[in-house]
């Protein structure tokens, strides 16, 4: 139905054995533990229900072949606390004092965090801050691999909540209430994240990609952000930055360079890198000249329910727009 | 003991007694326990039905990815309706309603303490349930979640009526739950049979007390924070927004102080029906009869300490998270308790395997894998990953189907005779045992890895290549499974009315009072009150005292001159006989008095005026409700 390549030509050839959003395929400490967690937890319990199913289908197929009612080997107010209460204990005893530890070393970062991400959720999008370094993005994050990274949280308008399944467990983005969480990925990769909470019409359209990237890679990365709109000459470009104030992109959407710092608001996503993003629409489809042009024309026929508004514009002045936009690096 | 039907003429007079008056008047004047409890049971089976189809629907946009079956904003509604429904106005209504019908009869009097409160009662649910899907019809049903979070919710994000219609429906439909539950609580209390002290009541009436003590402190949380986000959204308050210093938080801490024990008040009389079928089905009185009552009551207690399991993810202190973690283990015990009380009675008895005795071991399937699951969820890491994922829509629809829906399908095969005198067909009953208990593992045993592998509830669509595939088809197949079994429960209820084997009044051998009554039961329940020395008195008293005047006792007799309709009041803890008390008869005052307060309600989302005069009509009825007639003792 979505006539647009989805934004899955990243998640191709990056496979691993469950996918790129899967808790069950850990690349980080986090998500490492309580994988290690839910996997003691699983293999135990499935035993235990595995004696008691067994033993109720066992009971039956003796009852079913008596004539009189028998008594059990021992009173039935004992077997009834040994099988009920005592054996459960036990192991719903291990179980919290396991999962109290676990829960504990996984709600702080191995190490002193060396950055800090702050990120708020909108509806549907993800504003993403490095405050250490002045810059401003949305819907991708890069990190650092093999360091913890600190994660800021919060929301603007409803509640989202942040989830990268093969980094960490998630954490509510509460408007009001910035909550403190953090990541790791052990070595360069990506991975998706997408909103927990149920938080409108696109809710499930609201995801984002985290990229851990070397550290030389990351300083590039982040070198690259710091400098402004690039310099150019070409007319298409400069017509089209026009049309970014004449189309009324400009309200919503900051370019450093062009309409910030005079204008700083945060309706829609910083636009400043907007070439140099792999994903459009909150990660929805892959980032093109194509994606780009029918999301500007008709964001609703890609993303239902989303904030920004169709506009019109003749062929000459949506090609100079997405000239301008491509040029943003 | 065999039941001996009463003398022709006590038969008559009690009959006219006890009576309504004919035709849709008298219908709807109907205030006697046995009425109202079939009502409560089949409007909430047409509510599961009807929520059973938005499921269908769900299913169908989720089987594959990126499909137009319905869009964003209708999907929304469905899962909003599927939940409430389901919540509100199936499990809860359809458990009280069985426990409205059952439990008078199985404590052996003849109806409820407060019969037209109860009528009221009813008349309450069926309105909100009729406004809520109504809504839907109209297009503009509730569409934030079943658990309605603000700021979301409130008049910011959600301008449109479509929450309105949540707030006030759910503030109503308690009114209706908390009547029941007061109801029930005063009939348990105060009219069992002689002798029948609590240590002998039968396992489902301890169910239906404890669901009731829940209900009358689990509501007011709800109501309290529905009221408080109608006025954010009506005269701008600001209790949940936090621009204006409010916090959303406060919503999910009120709501789940209900939402949570909510679960264990549909358990909990589940729990209490498979204590009934068990023992019969083995024929030996149930193993550890105080262990069980006592698991019941501390499941009732424990569920109160387990709200913010719902919360791990909202950035709380790990500290608190681990006392809350801790009781979600605990509460686990007085479940495993009873399913070793189940195991030790089958071991025991001689087992006749029934239709609803098949429905039991299905439930003990689904209970010890949603049980496992749910402990899991518990601990504050692993529900760190699972949280909002398809891994707690699975866990939580393995402990309500498994711990609700067979359970109450067990329930409907071993009371459908005593209610409508004839036997649901067990021939039809293997094929929808099988069909549903096969649809339910199909639907949901996928989901469990689904909500691993990173789905996330509420998502009307997912983007392909994320490995949700596969087995959102496959859970799509298995829920087109589970309804054709619905649909051949339906189908056995329709041929089994008008065709079933005629049953006897107790088919299955068993040992309670209600089975001492004829099937269905006369109108008057028991033209005597028997005398109870047993728990299992069908089973081991010779004589119950049910004829007038025969061996045992009997503490109502017939006044021919002017009868009226007599129970018997007993003392609490040993059912000593108290007093006779006299129940007020059929009228239609509480209907009015419902329409009354549905105008009010109801009203308040069209135009304020409506309120008073909808106080107005409820006052007038009330009035008319309690007007003393003229053959009321002075």
């Amino acid at each position: 139905m979505r006539r647009l390549a989805p934004a899955v030509t990243l998640a191709a050839g990056l496979g691993g054995c469950a996918g790129v959003q899967s808790a069950l395929d850990p690349a980080g400490p986090g998500a490492a533990r309580i994988g290690e967690l839910a996997a003691f937890f699983t293999v135990v319990t499935l035993a235990a229900s595995a004696v008691v199913i067994a033993l109720v289908l066992y009971a039956v197929a003796r009852a079913r072949r008596r004539a009189h009612p028998e008594t059990l080997p021992l009173r039935d107010d004992a077997f009834i606390l040994l099988g009920g209460f005592a054996g459960p204990a036990v192991i719903l005893i291990s179980f919290q004092v396991l999962s109290a530890l676990t829960s504990a070393e996984v709600s702080r970062p191995p190490a002193e965090p060396a950055l800090t991400v702050e990120v708020t959720g909108h509806q549907f999008w993800w504003e993403v801050r490095y405050p250490a370094f002045g810059i401003t993005t949305a819907n991708e994050i890069h990190i650092p691999a093999g360091v913890p990274v600190e994660v800021r949280v919060t929301a603007s308008d409803v509640i989202h909540s942040f989830w990268v399944p093969r980094l960490h467990g998630k954490i509510d983005m509460t408007p009001g209430k910035t909550a403190v969480w953090w990541v790791q990925a052990d070595a360069p990769g990506r991975f998706r994240g997408q909103c927990a909470e149920f938080c409108g019409l696109q809710h499930s359209l609201m995801a984002f990609w985290v990229f851990a990237e070397p550290p030389d890679a990351f300083e590039a990365w982040v070198a690259a952000r710091r400098r402004g709109r690039p310099a150019g000459d070409d007319p298409r470009v400069e017509r089209g930055r026009t049309v970014f104030f004449e189309a009324g992109c400009a309200h919503c959407h900051a370019v450093r360079g062009v309409n910030e710092p005079r204008f700083t608001g945060a309706v829609g996503p910083d636009l400043t890198h907007l070439a140099s993003r792999r994903t459009l629409a909150a990660a929805t489809v892959d980032n093109n000249r194509a994606t780009l042009t029918a999301f500007i024309l008709e964001p609703h026929a890609l993303k239902p329910g989303v904030r920004m508004p169709p506009t019109r514009l003749d062929s000459a002045r949506l090609d100079a727009l997405v000239a301008f936009l491509e040029s943003l690096r | 003991v065999t039941p001996v039907p009463p003398d022709p003429h006590v038969h008559e007079t009690l009959t006219r007694l006890w009576s309504r008056p004919p035709g849709l008047w008298g219908w709807l004047s109907a205030v006697n326990h046995r009425a109202i409890g079939i009502r409560y049971v089949v409007t909430a089976f047409v509510f599961m039905l009807l929520a059973g189809v938005l499921a269908l629907v769900m299913r169908l946009q989720l089987a594959r990815p990126d499909l137009g079956v319905v869009g964003p904003a209708a999907f929304n509604q469905v899962f909003t309706l599927h939940g409430t429904t389901m919540m509100f106005l199936f499990a809860v209504p359809m458990l009280e309603g069985i426990g409205i019908y059952l439990v008078p009869l199985m404590i052996g009097t003849r109806d409820m303490a407060f019969p037209r409160l109860n009528a009221f009662g009813y008349w309450v649910y069926l309105f909100a349930g009729l406004a809520l899907w109504g809504s839907f019809f109209a297009g503009s049903a509730p569409d934030a979640g079943w658990f309605n979070y603000p700021p979301f919710a409130g008049p910011a994000y959600s301008p449109g009526p479509n929450i309105d219609f949540y707030v006030t429906m759910i503030t109503f439909i308690e009114v209706a739950a908390l009547v029941a539950a007061v109801e029930l609580i005063v009939t348990v209390f105060k009219q069992r049979a002689p002798g029948m002290s609590l240590g002998r009541m039968p396992i489902f009436v301890w169910a239906q007390l404890v669901m009731s003590f829940m209900i009358v402190f689990a509501m007011p949380p709800l109501m309290l924070v529905s009221v408080e986000l109608m006025l954010d959204r009506v005269i701008g308050a600001h209790f949940f927004n936090p621009a204006a210093g409010g916090n959303p938080i406060l919503w999910q801490h009120l709501f789940w102080i209900f939402g949570h024990p909510d679960v264990y008040i549909i358990l909990i009389p589940a729990l209490g029906i498979v204590s009934m079928i068990v023992p019969t089905a083995a024929r030996v009185p149930l193993a550890g009869y105080v262990l069980v009552a006592m698991s019941i009551v501390a499941i009732g207690f424990l569920s109160f300490g387990l709200w913010v399991h719902h919360m791990y993810a909202t950035g709380l202190a790990l500290m608190g998270l681990n006392f809350f973690a801790a009781v979600g283990m605990v509460v686990t015990l007085p479940s495993a308790v009873q399913i070793f009380a189940w195991l030790a009675t089958i071991w025991r008895g001689t087992l006749r395997i029934t239709t609803a005795f098949l429905y039991v071991l299905g439930f003990l399937v689904l209970l010890v894998l949603g049980g496992i699951t749910g402990v899991m969820l518990s601990s504050p890491a692993f529900d760190w990953q699972a949280h909002d994922s398809y891994f707690v829509v699975a866990h939580f629809h393995y402990i309500l189907v498994g711990g609700a829906v067979l359970p109450i399908f067990a329930a409907l095969y071993f009371w459908f005779p005593k209610m409508t005198g004839r036997l649901l067909s067990e021939r039809l009953g293997r094929w929808n045992f099988w069909l549903t208990f096969i649809g339910v593992h199909v639907t949901f045993f996928p989901l469990h890895f689904v909500g691993l592998r990173g789905m996330v509830r509420r998502v009307y669509t997912y983007l392909p290549g994320l490995g949700f595939d596969t087995m959102n088809l496959v859970a799509t197949i298995g829920a087109f499974l589970m309804g054709a079994g619905v649909l051949l429960l339906a189908v056995n209820i329709v041929w089994s009315l008008r065709r079933g084997e005629v049953a006897g009044p107790n088919p299955w051998g068993a040992s309670t009072l209600e089975w001492a009554a004829a099937s269905p039961p006369d109108q008057y329940n028991f033209a005597a009150i028997p005398t109870v020395r047993s728990r299992d008195p069908l089973w081991e008293q010779e004589h119950l005292g049910l004829v007038d005047g025969g061996p045992g006792s009997s503490y109502l007799t017939l006044d021919p001159e002017s009868p009226r309709r007599e129970v018997v009041v007993t003392t609490v803890l040993d059912a000593a006989p108290d007093h006779i008390a006299m129940l007020p008869g059929p009228t239609t005052w509480p209907l009015w008095a419902a329409i009354g307060a549905a105008t009010a309600f109801l009203g308040s989302m069209v135009h304020l005026l409506l309120v008073p005069v909808g106080a107005l009509i409820f006052l007038v009825s009330v009035i008319g409700w309690l007007w003393p007639k003229d053959d009321s003792p002075p």
